[in-house]
């Protein structure tokens, strides 16, 4: 079959790139330009290889025994020792040279202590503005086991959320203890002495039953017979804001 | 660390992270894709829609259109050689670019059609593009004097076979290789719009739309810059312009408006109806930041005004000068809101948190690689290169230098 | 082990590690991914991360534990990981704010808002998907997904194209604008297969994260999963996230 000159000169051309192109691929360049593989398996070495900048408990307990029993004993107990003094590994290697920074300044504590109500309820804050303003709270407690030098008195230290909430509403004056019997262990170890909860219509009922001579629930009584079904008070009623709000 | 972070790029995010409404995903007040990556899929699409107006005269025997042709052709060439420049200047290491031909990986539509079709669209441009000319090469050739003479002579492959029967084979070639490249040229920007269709991560972007809605998009741009090129081309040369050619393609490109409006208003209305969780943040994103981009430039003024007046031009008589004036705005205004499509779909894209909560911004750099400057050099370059092919392969050759032949 | 066997092996570590690397061609005769410091197997592995919402205090000592440890940039642009704060009031109404991209603490909490009914923290960061969107759309094989389970970056390969980070739906990925290449959060891969914590999970003050090996016997995510209700983020998308939230609230997004 006679090929046409134009389509032999055009297959040349082409053939000599595809040929040029084989060549390159298969015979002249090394064949780890064409995988991925290789260069992933040495990205893995690479990674595995980069410097560790936090040493982990287990490092400074190697030293800091001491600090990690007494710290083991007390509520920072979960703590990573690098959480307040920052990445140590340096330190572990060289202890002299690089020495971790030790937080003394109140703004250390307020990072996780400071009230701020997104954080979880029975965790312990402090209103910056109220509590000791301007003195370091290393004064009265010791990082290590932070017992505070009194047992609160208070549910705000670790319900603050409740109690701001509760502040703004029409319970603002019932004191805690008045729905919740609370042991003083609940104060030392919140865990193992649960307070109780209202637990009847009746509680609630002390109150607001009709017929009530509580002064502050006046004008808010209820035939407890006939209000509200067989549902009990805090199925609708949330009890820190008992009015509710748009 | 921080010295090694380029000032500019502090003083762009900060700026950019002073405008963010609501919430975003802290990693997102950087926009990834900025204005070279609205450059790129324009210049694309004006290549597959100029490819197949070409293609029109070849395979579907529209004579009228014969006259552009070429130009067509030369046109689709000026920009797909622009085509990949935004691309390699966007990258992080633009030297690391040949990895995407080493190394493709299978999965990534990135690497694959790029791969594929950028090289095959090539490929089959050239082919095209040296059977319509072998003749005028190898007369050119022969004609030419000094430096030119080999030029042309490799540029005819040194073919020399001028026989009617060679001729003839020509023409069949040509139509045979535009066939094969019709489908290249509508996978070419079909799939850019892939890219982004198939990206789940992004409500904006993805959807089984979005490739068919690039698609005639381009068509539209192509088929507008090829009838804005014939008519500024006459205008400079003080030529006479074929009317029933332009007017073809005037008819041509109306259809292609319809049919891209129509998709995109399916689109919307698709999107509207279904009222997915994403529905909220859209409707924001196109209210608080792509008022004007989107509802005045690419759909009043892009579109539906263009649309309105070839419309007009078809039904009411206006006579040749008033035509041509027509043609030329409605061109111009269809090349602008099919960029602001462009637009409207990548930074769009990229001006909601995929939280579904918040609105950021775009703060496009004035100069520097990604900036606004670099945006328009890569835009006027193909008007460059076409000079330089107009120079080297001017069309009307053979209507003056062999009369019988053209 | 005791401290002078520790110390050498943090100290002589570096040496070590650039004996690996100049064995590429033997890793690659080898189907193990990469030469493990000791006996590490990592096809006995599978890397996931347990968060409970409800325990998180929103200190960002993790954010700052993980830039330290990582070399992230300290600007406010560039996150492995991050925290969210929801407020959700009783008619679903939710605004959220990320806290970690603040310049400092607040003097005070905001007044009480008695209309929010809920509010809390959530933890993000890579989630280490077993379907990764990021590593299917990588042009160039750069980002891919180690044998235990993690998704690595070559940055000596990427070429910042940002596709992957324009793929990940949860906008844990971002370009290092030192390196010019995608990065992200790789669990601490240097830690963890060395029997280290993730710096983020070593820091947490309330065990708010739970650092696990689903291919562990007895092993602290295991325990999570039992445990606890598990969600993932954005399941319908597919991508598998070996991140496991407890609490996960249906508005976090």
């Amino acid at each position: 079959m006679k090929i046409r000159e134009q389509v032999a000169r055009l297959g040349i051309v082409v053939a000599v790139i595809v040929a040029a192109v084989l060549l390159l691929r298969f015979v002249i360049l090394p064949e780890s330009l064409f995988s991925a593989r290789p260069h992933q398996v040495e990205t893995v070495g690479r990674e595995m290889a980069k410097p560790v900048h936090h040493a982990g408990v287990a490092a400074c307990r190697k030293c800091h025994e001491e600090e990690f029993q007494e710290k083991y004993g007390g509520k920072h107990r979960n703590i990573g020792c690098e959480n307040c003094h920052g990445p140590s590994a340096a330190h572990v290697a060289d202890p002299k040279a690089e020495m971790p920074r030790k937080p003394r300044e109140r703004e250390d504590c307020l990072v996780c202590h400071g009230y701020d109500p997104s954080r979880p309820n029975g965790f312990p804050q402090v209103d910056p503005q109220q509590h000791r303003p301007g003195k370091r709270c290393v004064n009265c407690h010791e990082a290590h086991d932070p017992v505070p030098p009194k047992a609160p008195t208070d549910c705000t230290g670790c319900h603050g959320r409740i109690e701001h909430t509760k502040k703004l509403s029409k319970h603002a004056l019932v004191p805690c203890a008045d729905c919740h019997v609370v042991a003083d262990q609940h104060m030392i170890e919140p865990r193992s002495a649960l307070p109780t909860k209202p637990d009847s219509r009746e509680v609630c009922g002390r109150c607001h039953a009709a017929g009530s001579t509580d002064p502050l629930a006046a004008k808010a009584t209820v035939n407890l017979a006939k209000h509200g079904g067989t549902y009990v008070c805090w199925d609708c009623h949330y009890a820190h804001l008992p009015e509710g709000r748009k | 660390m921080s010295n090694a972070i380029p000032e500019s790029l502090i003083e762009q995010l900060s700026h950019q992270l002073s405008q963010v409404i609501g919430f975003i995903y802290p990693n997102e007040v950087e926009t990834q894709w900025a204005i070279l990556i609205v450059v790129y899929p324009y210049i694309t699409g004006i290549v597959a829609g100029a490819f197949i107006l070409a293609s029109l005269v070849k395979v579907f025997n529209v004579v009228e259109v014969q006259p552009i042709y070429r130009l067509a052709l030369l046109t689709a060439l000026a920009f797909m050689l622009v085509a990949g420049m935004p691309l390699q200047l966007h990258l992080g290491h633009p030297e690391r670019a040949y990895e995407i031909f080493f190394t493709p990986q299978t999965t990534s539509a990135m690497a694959m059609f790029g791969f594929v079709y950028l090289w095959y669209l090539m490929g089959i441009l050239l082919i095209e593009i040296w059977f319509e000319y072998r003749h005028q090469l190898i007369l050119m050739a022969q004609q030419a004097r000094g430096l030119m003479k080999p030029v042309y002579g490799a540029l005819s492959l040194f073919s020399k076979d001028v026989s009617p029967e060679a001729l003839a084979f020509d023409k069949k070639a040509s139509k045979i290789v535009t066939i094969i490249g019709i489908p290249s040229a509508f996978l070419l920007h079909g799939y850019v719009g892939f890219i982004f269709g198939s990206v789940k991560a992004n409500p904006w972007w993805g959807s089984v739309l979005m490739p068919i809605v690039f698609l005639m998009s381009a068509i539209v741009s192509g088929i507008a810059m090829v009838m804005f090129l014939y008519i500024l081309l006459s205008l400079l040369r003080n030529e006479k312009l074929d009317m029933r050619c332009l007017d073809k393609i005037g008819l041509f490109l109306l259809v292609a408006i319809i049919v891209d409006f129509a998709l995109e208003a399916l689109d919307y209305i698709h999107r509207l109806y279904q009222s997915e969780e994403s529905i909220g943040i859209l409707t924001e994103l196109v209210s608080a930041k792509l008022f004007t981009s989107m509802v005045v430039v690419q759909l009043l003024l892009g579109m539906l005004l263009p649309l309105l007046i070839l419309v007009l031009v078809r039904t009411v008589r206006f006579n040749e000068e008033l035509r041509k004036l027509l043609y030329f705005t409605s061109s111009v205004l269809l090349l602008l809101g099919i960029f602001s499509m462009r637009w409207n779909v990548v930074i769009g894209g990229q001006l909601y948190s995929k939280s579904f909560r918040g609105l950021m911004a775009y703060k496009m750099e004035l100069t520097g690689i990604e900036s606004l400057m670099t945006a328009l050099v890569l835009l006027a370059l193909p008007f460059i290169f076409l000079t330089v092919l107009f120079k080297l392969l001017p069309p009307r050759w053979m209507e003056s230098h062999a009369p019988g032949h053209a | 082990m005791n401290k002078r066997e520790f110390l050498r092996q943090v100290v002589a570590f570096l040496p070590a590690a650039g004996l690996l690397r100049m064995l590429p061609g033997t890793a690659e005769a080898r189907e193990l991914v990469g030469a493990p410091p000791g006996d590490y197997d990592p096809t006995k592995h599978w890397y996931g991360m347990g968060i409970d919402t409800a325990k998180c205090i929103g200190c960002n000592r993790c954010v700052e534990a993980c830039k330290a440890e990582n070399n992230v940039p300290d600007e406010p642009f560039y996150f492995r990981t991050w925290i969210e704060r929801y407020d959700i009031r009783a008619d679903g109404e939710t605004t959220v704010e990320c806290i970690s991209t603040r310049e400092t603490r607040p003097e005070q909490a905001e007044p009480e808002d008695p209309s929010v009914v809920r509010t809390f923290f959530v933890p993000k960061l890579c989630n280490q998907c077993a379907h990764p969107p990021c590593v299917q759309v990588c042009p160039v094989g750069a980002t891919f997904q180690t044998q235990d389970g993690v998704v690595l970056v070559d940055e000596k390969r990427c070429i910042g194209c940002r596709y992957c980070i324009q793929a990940c739906p949860y906008g844990a990925r971002y370009l290092n604008p030192v390196t010019r290449t995608a990065d992200k959060c790789t669990f601490c891969y240097h830690r963890i297969t060395r029997g280290l914590l993730p710096a983020c999970v070593e820091v947490c003050p309330t065990q708010a994260r739970i650092f696990g090996d689903l291919k562990g016997q007895a092993d602290r995510l295991v325990r999570f999963q039992r445990v606890n209700n598990i969600s993932v983020l954005k399941p319908d998308l597919n991508t598998e996230p070996k991140v496991l939230y407890a609490q996960l609230d249906g508005e976090v997004r």
